[in-house]
């Protein structure tokens, strides 16, 4: 499903974040990325989705080689991957149901449908009862849901995260994991990046681990 | 193809909202592309109205030609006889100088010139117009006229109209270079003002970018921003030359009706309108779809 081979990537500041990496990871894994923040997990997660292209070295995602997609071509495969950002990324400037809804405008889905959609994947993350709620006044925890509702509502096949758990106390990370293993025993592939390997080796079948840019086995 | 027309409709929605939510900017926008688009619109409504009255106002160039004093009445009939002749002329018709002096004196305004002169000075004449107006080939029938015997002389009054249509050749030309120029500023405002909304809503187009929309989508808005708001400019420059033309239509029926005419400037018609509008529709979306092209190639 996704396979790196002997990639690299270096920016243009000269700062090698991959080197030489290889790895698969099948269909329905629940994989974790751990590694020191700065080991290059955000920049692994990043040539995935075509944020960045590798130097060298090949991406493949669904038989598809990431780096030479042409510009026209990477939205169509963002569309089959969820993505729960470090920072959120959340719109602020309109409420939670706008929010989820977004990836489905995108695609042209119809509103009706679409807000269907959108309900059932609040429902799942448990916020469907502040649809109508701004997302400035939910707790931080409640945001990251709200940015992992906007993740799957599009039933992408893989979801990828980076630090999902990042500023959240240890029993809500908990949580949240567990709302992850439960997409995962619905078929979809994870790929989860966090600096705390406690919580990663609760819930992983496989866990990756990245120091200075390179897998350490 | 539901899909099409749901995320067309989306955008022309956004794009209303957006227009709406921000009215005085809105406002100011559209009112510097209609007055900037007013300027050329007025004056070629200007040049219009001459040309019509141009046109209407015996615009006909006219050949008269004057009989010698001595010249007979078999002569005069020689001379209609062979006018009747030539196929280039369209019409004609003799002038005997008693008509000539009546109609002189009532320009004048002196009821017995005649006695004042003495005697009358004006010769019989010929006044005749010409299918043909092209002025080279008016020359030259005159000259051919004016070696007929008993001709005196022959005179082409075509200067006026050759000033006339150079004037108004001038005119139609600056007001194509002045449609020419504003329609450039007009696009560069539809630009600048999308350039300002897509850095004004940059976190929404990356966000967008990476959950999967493509360049088409997060430019769609924009598109129908720019078209939206040079329809709106169309329009007001509309507004704006119609009241403009409604306002002097007030003084010019007071003069007309100082010299006993029923005249009134002619406003825009319906179909000039709508290519006005047409037009700065098409130029917003132009300036709408460079800025939107440039800015979305630094987004990932």
């Amino acid at each position: 499903m996704i396979t790196f081979s002997h990639v690299t990537k270096r920016y243009r500041s000269g700062t090698e974040a991959l080197k030489a990496l290889s790895f698969t990871i099948e269909s329905g894994e629940l994989v974790v990325l751990t590694g020191a923040s700065g080991a290059g997990k955000t920049s692994l997660l990043k040539l995935i989705a075509a944020i960045e292209r590798p130097t060298q070295g090949s991406v493949v995602v669904h038989g598809q080689n990431v780096g030479k997609l042409t510009r026209g071509a990477v939205p169509y495969l963002r569309r089959n991957i969820g993505m729960v950002f470090q920072e959120g990324r959340l719109l602020f400037d309109r409420n939670v149901f706008e929010n989820v809804a977004l990836p489905l405008r995108i695609i042209g889905m119809p509103p009706r449908e679409a807000a269907k959609r959108v309900r059932a994947a609040l429902d799942k993350v448990g916020l469907l009862e502040k649809e109508k709620a701004q997302p400035i006044t939910l707790s931080g925890g409640e945001q990251q849901r709200l940015a992992i509702a906007r993740a799957i509502v599009n039933r992408p096949a893989i979801l990828i995260a980076d630090e999902p758990t990042g500023n959240l106390d240890a029993d809500y990370a908990a949580r949240l994991m567990e709302m992850f293993a439960a997409f995962n025993q619905v078929g979809v592939t994870l790929l989860l990046a966090t600096h705390d390997p406690q919580l990663a080796s609760r819930f992983a079948s496989r866990v990756l681990h990245l120091r200075d840019g390179a897998l350490q086995t | 193809m539901r899909n099409f027309f749901t995320q067309h409709r989306a955008a022309f929605v956004l794009t209303v909202n957006r227009l709406l939510n921000t009215p005085l900017t809105t406002l100011l926008t559209v009112l510097v592309i209609g007055i900037a688009l007013s300027l050329p619109l007025g004056l070629y409504l200007v040049v219009d109205n001459l040309s019509h009255i141009a046109a209407t106002s015996q615009g006909q160039p006219e050949i008269s030609i004057f009989l010698k004093d001595n010249a007979s009445t078999s002569i005069q009939r020689t001379i209609a006889a062979q006018l009747k002749a030539r196929s280039e002329i369209k019409d004609f018709h003799f002038v005997p100088r008693e008509a000539a002096l009546k109609t002189l004196s009532q320009h004048i305004g002196l009821s017995d010139t005649a006695t004042i002169l003495g005697k009358n000075p004006l010769p019989d004449a010929f006044v005749l117009t010409t299918k043909d107006l092209d002025p080279d080939r008016l020359d030259q029938l005159r000259l051919d006229l004016q070696d007929w015997p008993g001709v005196q002389s022959a005179k082409l009054d075509s200067a006026w109209v050759r000033r006339l249509n150079a004037f108004l050749r001038l005119g139609k030309q600056t007001v194509w270079l002045l449609a020419a120029l504003l329609g450039f500023a007009l696009a560069a405002v539809g630009f600048n003002t999308i350039r300002l909304q897509i850095l004004a809503l940059r976190e929404e187009i990356e966000v967008s970018r990476l959950l999967g929309a493509t360049d088409s989508f997060i430019r769609r808005p924009y598109l129908y921003l720019g078209m939206l708001q040079g329809f709106l400019g169309g329009l007001a420059a509309w507004l704006i030359v119609t009241n403009a033309f409604a306002l002097i239509n007030l003084r010019v029926a007071e003069i007309a009706s100082l010299y006993n005419l029923n005249y009134l400037l002619a406003i825009l018609s319906w179909r000039d309108g709508i290519i006005v509008l047409v037009s700065a529709a098409v130029l917003g979306w132009i300036g709408a779809y460079l800025a939107a092209s440039q800015h979305l190639r630094s987004f990932a």
